[in-house]
């Protein structure tokens, strides 16, 4: 293969770039769904979740 | 009654909601529960793309001119189109938030910033790493490159503003704003090659006449294409997903503070 080295450094940046991406939205996620649980937890709900019969909005 | 379309089961994280029609999706904890249910489905599908795109982009043949570094438009293209693509959906929210005033589209385009920053630093490098063996140089400053360029400065610009400003919804007015001055620059990077003299290639494949690329090339292209496009929706919608969830947070904690504060 020709010019392998700029089809690999395009390749692989873009392959950093796309998987930073995407581990950064999953651990932002992980973090707010784990703060949620703890309000939860602590008794801390939404006004409407404490409101509500369940299904209305 | 009217039917429901999509019934959802109740989750103590996106609750119980029937989406019985399109507008309801505006209902922002409405959109969690649709996040919950289409997410999987999307982060597979891209992810199948992206195996069978790849396995086109290194199995098909290369360029009897530029040879192997044709490979490189497969990133690169669908890169660049991301970056505008993502800009337009950013301007579509902008309108949501300043003729509507909708927090979801407040989220929308706060979500996608960062987004497209990405997809544009990528065209901004493959397309550089794609230069120095077929143009012989990294950078020229020709309006194509140049108008790329400043999109890449609009994105950080519009991700500072939004973490510059304490209020959400003030910081999403602002940066509606300049979203949509900013767009003037899209028209400007899609027809620069056209109104100016540019080291850059004129358009090949979205053309009134017809893909001029050879069928070779353009199913990896295309197939890629699609494959970045879904990982972007993915991507953003999940973004959406947590800056729903970080907004419920800070209310909540704010609301825990208020109590606190009466109880002593």
């Amino acid at each position: 293969m020709s010019h392998t080295f700029y089809i690999a450094m395009s390749y692989g940046l873009t392959a950093l770039v796309i998987l930073s991406l995407i581990g950064w939205v999953m651990l932002d996620g992980r973090a707010r769904r784990r703060e949620l649980a703890e309000l939860e937890t602590s008794g801390i709900r939404r006004r409407s979740a404490t409101h509500s019969a369940g299904e209305t909005r | 009654m009217r039917p429901a379309l999509i019934v959802f089961q109740k989750d103590p994280m996106t609750e119980s909601f029937a989406i019985t029609k399109f507008s309801d999706l505006a209902n922002p904890t409405r959109f969690l529960a649709l996040t919950a249910r289409i997410l999987p489905w999307m982060a597979g599908i891209t992810a199948l793309l992206f195996v069978i795109g790849l396995y086109l982009s290194f199995t098909t043949e290369g360029d009897y001119q530029q040879g192997d570094t044709v490979r490189i438009m497969y990133v690169h293209v669908p890169a660049a189109w991301l970056s505008m693509m993502c800009y337009t959906v950013m301007a579509i929210s902008a309108i949501g938030t300043l003729v509507w005033r909708h927090p979801l589209a407040d989220v929308s385009h706060k979500a996608a910033a960062p987004l497209g920053a990405a997809f544009t630093l990528i065209a901004l490098v493959t397309g550089s790493l794609w230069g120095k063996p077929m143009w012989g140089t990294w950078w020229v400053w020709d309006a194509r490159l140049t108008s790329v360029f400043v999109l890449f400065l609009m994105y950080l610009g519009l991700i500072a503003l939004n973490r510059a400003l304490d209020d959400p919804s003030r910081a999403a007015r602002v940066s509606a704003v300049l979203i949509l001055v900013g767009f003037v620059n899209i028209p400007i990077i899609k027809f620069s090659v056209d109104w100016w003299n540019t080291l850059h290639q004129p358009a090949s494949v979205v053309r009134l006449d017809g893909p001029t690329i050879d069928a070779e090339f353009l199913w990896p292209l295309l197939v890629m294409a699609v494959a970045f496009t879904l990982l972007f929706f993915t991507l953003h919608v999940a973004a959406m997903r947590n800056e729903i969830w970080r907004r419920r947070v800070t209310a909540q904690r704010r609301m825990a503070a208020r109590m606190a504060g009466k109880e002593e």
